[in-house]
């Protein structure tokens, strides 16, 4: 009895690893703080990256508590951050895009769930001061 | 079987092991992928000004206060209230279909009141103002279905500008009260 070839066995792998070589995103910080974004319905897709800076606000992970405490922290870029530092955040994310399309510009919010409004509440006028107006809280779609 | 393969090809790269090269890149990238889908509630925040906003005073019909305490509790026109009536509540106060004394003289009037604690948690938040953002869009649809015969997301410019003016949507967020924050 002839053994099955597995020639095509490759090619298949390939269309495998190439699908995921485009879907790939690589995660550009690793998150200091646990973030579980809340579910919504009236979702809007973020489309282009290159107009989008990311706000993290959640709970240190254990492993930083030591260090930040338990209370929500905000996190930019890689590093858990004051509120003070969000204009300078905003500026040098400024300073990579295109000027013509600075207004389209918008804050990604990724916030835990069980965080309070307090934090929140700080961040938004610290942005509105700043003049960054266009905000998306980030959300899960939730199936009805 | 060797004497056959001898005979079609002399000599041949072996790519058995092409698969397991594959495999393993195929691994490295499963690993690393999180298809990360950046979704989420749309929203525009009120220009910074330091003067502090006048006092204008609004007919208390075309007012719509919505509060969500420290203990999510939900609250309109200081009638507690359930999540799930939110949004047919909004849709009747910006609409008004049986001309009530009390609700909104026209969809342009109708401005949506959000106030919340600093210990509110945002998950309440959130939903709250996706019920809100929700009941605009039915009724957007809606405007539109009638006007145009399509729905709002497959308008043209002009015709979605037609219906936005028709039914602005008008949230004013009031300065959050501080009861319950958590430390």
């Amino acid at each position: 009895m002839p053994a099955i070839s597995t020639a095509s066995l490759p090619d298949i792998i390939f269309m495998l690893l190439f699908f995921f070589m485009v879907v790939t995103v690589m995660r550009e910080s690793s998150l200091k703080v646990a973030v579980t974004t809340p579910q919504a319905t009236e979702l809007t897709k973020l489309e282009r990256k290159t107009l989008v800076n990311t706000i993290y606000v959640g709970r240190p992970t254990e492993q930083y508590q030591d260090v930040y405490g338990k209370s929500p922290r905000m996190q930019l870029n890689d590093k858990i951050a004051d509120l003070a530092e969000i204009p300078l955040f905003l500026e040098q994310h400024k300073r990579n895009v295109p000027e013509p399309l600075r207004g389209g510009i918008t804050s990604s919010m990724r916030i835990d769930g069980d965080v309070t409004m307090g934090i929140i509440q700080d961040i938004k006028e610290r942005l509105r001061k700043a003049g960054q107006l266009k905000v998306n809280y980030s959300a899960k779609q939730r199936s009805e | 079987m060797l004497k056959k393969g001898k005979k079609r090809m002399q000599n041949e790269v072996n790519a058995s092991s092409m698969a397991d090269i594959a495999f393993l890149l195929l691994i490295f990238f499963l690993v690393t992928t999180t298809i990360l889908e950046d979704k989420g509630v749309l929203v525009l925040l009120p220009p910074w000004s330091e003067e502090p906003p006048e006092n204008i005073k609004l007919n208390e019909r075309n007012v719509y206060g919505i509060l969500v305490n420290a203990n999510n509790d939900l609250l309109v026109r200081n009638e507690p209230m359930k999540i799930k009536d939110l949004k047919d509540k909004t849709k009747e106060f910006i609409m008004n279909p049986t001309g009530r004394e009390d609700l909104a003289l026209n969809p342009k009037k109708a401005i949506i009141s959000l106030k919340h604690d600093r210990g509110t948690k945002y998950k309440a938040y959130l939903e709250v103002y996706n019920e809100i953002k929700a009941a605009y869009r039915e009724l957007r649809d809606e405007e539109s279905e009638k006007r145009f015969g399509r729905k709002y997301e497959y308008l043209q410019r002009w015709q979605r500008d037609t219906v936005r003016n028709a039914i602005p949507l008008v949230i004013s967020e009031a300065e959050p009260t501080d009861f319950g924050e958590e430390q």
